[in-house]
């Protein structure tokens, strides 16, 4: 391995983030570059492109004081890397790995590029164990499976940090007491410091802070950095997940503020601008981040991401949602309508989806009715839904009678389904997915066998 | 072999200064770990590149060597059941869980085979000179360029796949040393004797492709909608229960998992034609969202090149391109860092010829030897909002005949396959009529028609209904609603996760929409008769009938062709009530 280099007084240009300098030493495309200036901490870049006599670096944090003189660049001769090691969890560190709670460095076993290498798809294990989150929207009709990306798909003011820490504490798989070893990485990206705070807190108050390990980049940090967040803390749980065997989650928040630096920085370098100001290689960079999650044939742990981001203007056409909905196994999406109601947690049911949940759920994996129960409530609370709109345009009393009972359906889905106060387990949940269904005329439940309905609802209820 | 000196570096582009000669999209290997590239710009000495692969330390003075060939894939007997990167390199040899750049070291691998051909034979390009001899037996063909006499041959038996098994030397005297593989450039469509027009469909086994917008042998459809409304799903359930001899399955820039799935499922699953596992007749080619930019590009030129050497093999090839919309984007981003002036939504002015030439793909034909084959293309696009009226979608819906449009509405329902019939179409329906008659259903154009009428009618009457309520619509139409819904339910609906109703045969979807459309006949008649609509409605068989796929497999057809005299005896009944009380 090369050495280290410092150049002095190469720099010949500052444009935005791009340093352009004289090449005075051999160096890659890609190498890791530490741009000194002054007494304050190095700030992290790498090189973007070069030719026989110069080179463009792109620095990954702030630019704003540096200047042409005095400011020295240390050339490393790899990429940008990250040295992770067993006493990762039970940590706080910054948006690139450094420790923040006052504790020593974590002292690395391997040192992981932080870009991340493509997982080869022929080395991809299914994921189908089912997680029980204890929400039942989630677990009977979105249902979670170890390995996968499901984001929160939430808008400012709804409570999807509450979720997401709710998520984070309770997730286990069913039969088992918390025995395996898992772990929890947060990156947060561009977040205000208290919401960080109530996650470390509710981590604190199940006791899992020891298995947590938090990548922090918050609201009045360079912009640039959270573009290295989510890198560093997936590498942590790369590591985490397939060499030391965890059941790692990803909660990464919030991913509209990392869309937002990364449209920041295109511009910044002049790229041509795609939908909505966005650059055209957005989908492949959140691949980047997302496609990190899986399981790996052979090895014992996994890689389950919750990314959530807020959607501009609550449109879930807007490029964000779109282009994470394109690449992720699904989406949770909150309501503030739903909201609003005072129905908690605000899940939209019919926009949600978990692609999944076929290979999760089911004979021998949940409950051999699971399927189908799932099916006959989206099918139903769609129905109860179109009739709300009709019901809203000519009243109630021009409904005809089987319409009636949907509309009164689509209530007790809302208030005893979707609304709950506490966890629940999967058996109650279903339970509560039978019991809302109650009341339906059974001739219309097309996606329940006879089988099936005589088992869970019984004989029809005359009208 | 050429060389140059990389000058300048970026991202996965490159310039070098040449010392010898290169062509315009001449195939490269960069430095020492020999990264795969291809030519792109020419200007005196200086050569502009892509790279198909992450360029992470390359620096200025390091060698790029010119092949001497455009980009190229190797075909030949080893692709079958196996699973590619975009550039048709194999991924399941890998030994680290991760993607390492650069060249593999080429495994060997071997066949046994029985030749087709004796010494002294003229053998003209894409001619059979040999079979292997396995379970599923494969033909190796003369390169399309190559002909002559043949005069060295090996004995038949086990060869490896880069030994020499035959000398053809032709005319010009020049020899042409075959093994059971050649390469050929993936840009470049594969020269056939003839091209032919529809003769029959391609059968999906999904109700709403076959009865209502079926694809012909040779034909090209896309498959167009918003994340999570059945794209992959239904490419999926083409993919494997569709009756092409061979799949091309390419996941151009989609998910990782989803290619683990086909991996994982298709050994297990058995083609219901020949008993033999899925994977048998499937080539994978793999090139994730998180896989490089540049290689997506290629890996849908590669997809087409491969199912074209399976036609002129005879036989009939699908190709499941999941998403051509990612390739488009591939396309803009490479575009977009030459510094080409950029068009509608950012996309180079030359994406509609490049959709165009890669449809154009597609066909039925005659093989150089003569052979009948065919390549049918199912393309998906992701159009970003679900939006089509976007580029790639209105590009591509002007060169295909099958559209196939996912509806968001009917996803969110969970009503699959979410197709919308409104707005869907298949374009050579006419031509395909014959084929149903000849298969025994002489009706089925008339079938068709009608169904679609009632769809129709079905969109007009629930905006009626929306304004004046249902009840208060003429009993006529209430019943027309009726009717319609169940065709929704009974008929379209077909889940891709029931082991029962997965695959549909012709024969089980005549029977089917048989039963409906005599439902039909006798409601109609019914209300005629002035039975009141609500009466229709309470029916007790209505149940059975919404779930018709559910409850009648492939080995209950008699029961199914039994359903109408059932039909009859209720509406008798319920007619004798009527005529009585009235
Ligand atoms: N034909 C179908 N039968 C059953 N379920 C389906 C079908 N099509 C889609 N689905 C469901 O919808 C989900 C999303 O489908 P998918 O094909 O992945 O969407 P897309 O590729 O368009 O984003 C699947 O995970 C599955 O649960
Ligand atoms: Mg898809």
């Amino acid at each position: 391995m090369q050495a280290d280099l410092l150049l002095e007084n190469a720099v010949t240009r500052i444009e935005g983030p791009l340093l352009f300098a004289r090449r005075e030493a051999r160096v890659g495309l890609n190498a890791a570059v530490e741009v000194l200036a002054g007494t304050g901490p190095p700030r992290l870049g790498r090189v973007a492109a070069l030719d026989e006599t110069s080179m463009v670096i792109e620095v990954l944090e702030s630019t704003s004081g540096l200047a042409l003189h005095g400011t020295r660049i240390r050339l490393h001769p790899e990429p940008l890397l990250f040295g992770v090691g067993p006493h990762l969890l039970g940590r706080v560190f910054d948006s690139v790995g450094r420790p923040l709670d006052g504790g020593p460095p974590v002292a690395a076993r391997s040192r992981r590029r932080i870009e991340g290498l493509a997982i080869n798809p022929a080395w991809r294990a299914l994921p189908r164990d089912f997680i029980e989150t204890g929400i039942a929207t989630i677990d009977v009709m979105n249902s979670l499976v170890r390995g996968q990306k499901l984001p929160l798909f939430s808008a400012g003011g709804l409570p999807h940090d509450r979720l997401a820490a709710e998520i984070a504490q309770r997730a286990r798989l069913r039969g088992t007491q918390g025995e395996e070893s898992f772990a929890v990485v947060f990156a947060g990206i561009g977040v205000p410091h208290d919401a960080a705070e109530q996650f470390r807190l509710a981590m604190e108050s199940s006791g899992a802070l020891g298995h947590t390990a938090m990548f922090l980049n918050l609201a009045d940090e360079p912009g640039m950095q959270r573009l290295l967040a989510p890198r560093y803390a997936l590498t942590a749980a790369e590591y985490l997940a397939f060499e030391e065997g965890r059941h790692v989650l990803v909660i990464l928040t919030d991913m509209t503020n990392y869309c937002e630096a990364l449209r920041e920085v295109s511009a910044s370098h002049g790229e041509i601008p795609g939908r909505k100001g966005y650059p055209g290689y957005m989908y492949s960079d959140l691949a980047s981040l997302y496609e990190r999650a899986g399981c790996i044939r052979g090895r014992p742990g996994t890689l389950t991401q919750l990314p959530i981001l807020t959607m501009p203007g609550d449109d879930i056409g807007h490029p964000i949602p779109d282009l994470t909905g394109y690449i992720t196994e699904g989406q949770i999406v909150l309501d503030r309508e739903l909201d609003r109601r005072g129905i908690y947690p605000p899940v939209r049911v019919l926009p949600s989806l978990s692609r999944l949940m076929d290979a999760g759920i089911g004979e021998g994996f949940t409950d051999p009715d699971h399927p189908a129960l799932a099916h006959q409530l989206f099918a139903a609370y769609a129905r109860a839904l179109r009739v709300r709109v009709l019901a809203s345009v000519m009243g109630e009393q021009g409904l005809p009678e089987s319409d009636r009972r949907f509309l009164a359906f689509g209530e007790r889905f809302e208030r005893q389904f979707v609304h709950q106060a506490n966890a629940r387990t999967l058996e109650e949940s279903l339970e509560a997915g039978w019991a809302v269904l109650q009341g339906l005329p059974h001739g219309e439940l097309t996606r329940l066998s006879n089988a099936q309905i005589g088992r869970h609802l019984g004989a029809e209820a005359r009208a | 072999m050429s060389e140059a000196r990389i000058t300048w570096v970026g991202g996965p582009v490159l310039k070098a200064c040449a010392t010898g000669p290169f062509s315009i999209f001449e195939a490269l290997a960069v430095g020492e770990r020999r990264l795969l590239g291809e030519v792109i710009q020419l200007r005196g000495d200086e050569l502009v590149a892509q790279v198909y692969e992450d360029t992470t330390g390359l620096e200025p003075g390091v060698t790029v060597v010119g092949l001497e060939r455009p980009l190229s894939v190797t075909l030949g007997p080893n692709l079958l059941g196996g699973i590619f990167d975009g550039l048709l390199r194999p991924l399941s040899r890998a030994t680290d869980y991760q993607i390492q750049p650069g060249a593999a070291e080429r495994s060997v691998a071997r066949h046994c085979l029985e030749f087709a051909v004796r010494n002294g034979d003229i053998l003209s390009g894409g001619a059979v000179f040999a079979r292997t001899v396995a379970s599923r037996p494969q033909s190796l063909l003369v390169p399309p360029w190559a002909s002559g006499r043949v005069e060295a041959l090996v004995e038949p038996g086990e060869h490896r796949d880069d030994e020499t098994l035959l000398v053809l030397v032709d005319d010009a005297g020049q020899r042409h040393e075959l093994t059971m593989q050649h390469d050929w450039p993936v840009r470049r469509s594969r020269p056939v004797r003839e091209r032919l027009g529809v003769n029959a469909p391609m059968i999906t086994g999904q109700r709403i492709l076959d009865t209502l917008f079926p694809v012909a042998r040779g034909g090209r459809a896309a498959l167009p909608g918003g994340f999570g409304t059945g794209k992959t799903v239904l490419q999926e359930a083409l993919a494997k229960w569709c009756d092409a001899d061979v799949i091309v399955y390419v996941g151009c820039g989609e998910r990782g998992n989803e290619m683990a799935e086909v991996l994982d499922e298709f050994p297990q699953l058995e083609d219901p034609r020949t008993g033999r596992p899925l994977a048998e007749r499937t080539v994978i080619i793999a090139n994730t969202s998180n896989m490089p930019v540049a290689a997506r590009e290629a890996s849908i030129y590669t997809a087409i090149t491969v199912a074209e050497y399976f036609r002129d093999q005879g036989l009939n090839v699908a190709l499941m391109a999941d998403s051509t919309s990612r390739w488009a984007e591939a396309l803009r981003e490479v575009s977009g860092r030459l510094g080409e002036l950029p068009g509608e939504a950012g996309y180079p002015a030359y994406l509609s010829s490049r959709l165009a030439e890669f449809y154009e793909r597609a066909a039925r034909v005659t093989s150089l030897a003569g052979a009948e084959g065919s390549v049918t293309i199912i393309g998906a696009i992701s159009p970003p909002s679900g939006d089509f009226s976007e580029p790639v979608t209105l590009h591509t819906k002007r060169y295909v005949r099958c559209f196939w449009a996912l509806d968001r509405q009917r996803a969110q329902a969970r009503f699959y396959p979410a197709i919308h019939p409104l707005q869907s179409y298949g374009a050579d329906v006419q031509e395909l009529a014959d084929w149903w008659k000849r298969s025994g259903n002489p009706d089925w154009l008339v079938q068709r028609q009608r169904v679609l009428e009632l769809l129709e009618a079905q969109a007009h009457l629930e905006r009626m209904a929306r304004i004046v309520g249902r009840d208060a619509l003429p009993a006529q139409q209430q019943v027309r609603l009726l009717c319609a819904d169940l065709v929704n339910e009974g008929f379209l609906r077909q889940s891709s996760f029931s082991k029962v109703d997965r695959f549909c045969s012709p024969a089980r979807q005549v029977a089917m929409l048989s039963v409906l459309l005599h439902f039909a006949d006798r409601a109609d008649a019914a209300v005629a008769a002035g039975v009141p609509p609500a009466r229709l409605a309470a029916l007790p068989m209505l149940r059975q009938l919404q779930r018709l796929g559910e409850e009648f497999s492939e080995d209950d057809l008699l029961r199914l062709r039994q359903l109408p005299r059932q039909i009859d005896y209720e509406f008798d009944q319920l007619q004798t009530v009527a005529s009585h009380a009235g």
